[in-house]
């Protein structure tokens, strides 16, 4: 039998405690049942399933986890969380994951989602709420795909969905908000 | 009846038409709105992707803002919105220094007692409408009621109706007049934002939910969250391509089939607001009254 080498130590591993302490889940608890990828809608298009993922984490292997599709291709659905019969909400590891990549440098193995919370939350503290053209221009200045959706955009143009100007309102709370966030985090 | 009424950006841009149609079946129904002033973003998914702090934060300060203004109950219709609203108290509620940091970073700490509360809540409850009020026959409609994801999920945060096979969106649809039909598909995901990035991912999705919704005989499917909407709307042909299937299939928002049926206009429901044709829908209504 052939050996796979895997480098991991999980008692000398900062990446199990940094993401209990972020997500506020104990990943432990998972007994492998695999009902999370069982109801995983976007299972189909993940490298590892949500199942593999926590096992990954609870053996420390920080760079299995942060390197995967599956942390940014989450939807967020909460169908693993709901279901979890060990209560780990599978879903906020995903989050906790997400924002541990993000802080160590990893480069996101999705970037188009991570562009899109990049630009989505940037958009929200410039004019406090959602200016949905410009999240859509400034996706399209980072991934160069400037005809993609063409024809639907223009379909919802017509439809008069989509606003041309944004809304100012509320801007000075949403940056206020953030510069207090950024203090608080970065201590 | 009266209450706070937040309704998010998508609902005053793309969704305008779940703005609108929910604006006109209250007035029909003599429920008051007043638009919670200078509200911002939720945060929605990108905010809790980022950080949990921000995210929590953002929906605190909209419900700081209702509590001070004399409100207990704000109702929210956007099925994202509602759920940070919810998950922010959740956990305002069973973390005392993240809520410490919340209400530092806020300003304030109000906002924790505040009712939230969905349209269907109030349609199926203690707004329920009376067969008086209802002035259109829809009875040709069959329609599939789409929850989504958010809506209901997970049980422990939202305690709205049951997880995995809710009913309220038809008890409210059924007191109008419309049939609705069982179909498994209640609450599977459609993709959400990954429309804009993955989009493979969610036509994928949103062909096998319309291919369900066909299959159990519908010719309409109401939803309540504008992401829902957009991605079964919006996505339909290229769902169509992929399947090799022609669905044909409006989607509306429940509040705009309610609001037919009370006998509000099509133009002030946002009818004309959609990707896939609802004429033939309509035609049919016509020929109906």
């Amino acid at each position: 039998m052939s050996e796979i080498h895997i480098d991991y130590n999980p008692a000398l591993s900062d990446f199990v405690l940094a993401l209990s302490k972020e997500s506020r889940q104990d990943v432990n608890a998972c007994f492998q049942c695999r009902k999370c990828a069982a109801g995983c809608p976007v299972a189909f298009a993940m490298d590892l399933t949500p199942t593999q993922i926590i096992h990954a984490a609870r053996l420390g292997l920080e760079n299995i986890v942060l390197n995967s599709r599956t942390i940014w291709l989450c939807a967020s659905c909460q169908t693993c969380t709901t279901r979890c019969p060990q209560d780990v909400d599978i879903a906020r590891v995903m989050d906790a994951a997400r924002i541990i990549a993000v802080k160590r440098g990893v480069k996101p193995s999705v970037k188009s989602v991570r562009n899109f919370f990049k630009t989505a939350v940037k958009n929200i503290s410039w004019f406090g709420r959602m200016y949905e053209l410009g999240l859509i221009m400034g996706l399209k200045l980072k991934s160069g795909e400037f005809t993609k959706d063409m024809e639907l955009g223009k379909q919802m143009f017509m439809k008069g969905k989509i606003k041309i100007l944004p809304s100012f309102k509320g801007m000075r709370d949403t940056r206020r908000i953030y510069r207090a966030v950024r203090k608080k985090e970065s201590r | 009846m009266s209450y706070a009424y937040y309704p998010g950006c998508s609902l005053h841009s793309t969704a305008e038409e779940y703005d609108r149609s929910f604006r006109k079946v209250c007035s029909s129904l003599e429920i008051g709105l007043e638009e919670v002033n200078n509200w911002i973003c939720c945060g929605s998914s990108p905010a809790h992707a980022t950080s949990h702090l921000l995210s929590i934060a953002l929906p605190m300060h909209n419900l700081a803002i209702v509590e001070k203004s004399g409100r207990e109950e704000v109702v929210v219709p956007c099925a994202s919105c509602f759920s940070r609203f919810k998950f922010a108290q959740y956990e305002m509620g069973r973390d005392k220094e993240l809520s410490r940091k919340v209400s530092e970073v806020v300003g304030s700490d109000c906002g924790k007692k505040v009712n939230v509360i969905h349209p269907l809540e109030i349609l199926s409850g203690r707004g329920a409408i009376a067969s008086s009020k209802v002035v259109r026959d829809l009875s040709f409609i069959k329609a599939v009621c789409y929850y989504g994801c958010l809506l209901t999920r997970p049980p422990e945060v939202m305690k709205f109706d049951s997880c995995e096979y809710p009913m309220s969106m038809d008890h409210v649809l059924r007191s109008v007049g419309i049939e609705t039909l069982e179909w498994s598909y209640k609450t599977e995901c459609c993709g959400a934002s990954l429309a804009l990035t993955e989009t493979g991912i969610v036509v994928k999705l949103v062909g096998d939910l319309l291919s369900e919704a066909k299959k159990a005989g519908a010719n309409a499917v109401a939803v309540a969250c504008p992401l829902c909407h957009a991605n079964l709307d919006g996505r339909q042909a290229e769902a169509e391509a992929l399947r090799g299937e022609k669905f044909d299939i409006p989607i509306f928002y429940f509040t705009q089939l309610v609001g037919l049926a009370l006998g509000c206009s099509e133009a002030g429901l946002g009818l004309d607001r959609h990707i896939v044709n609802v004429e033939p829908h309509l035609s049919s209504l016509r020929g109906g009254v």
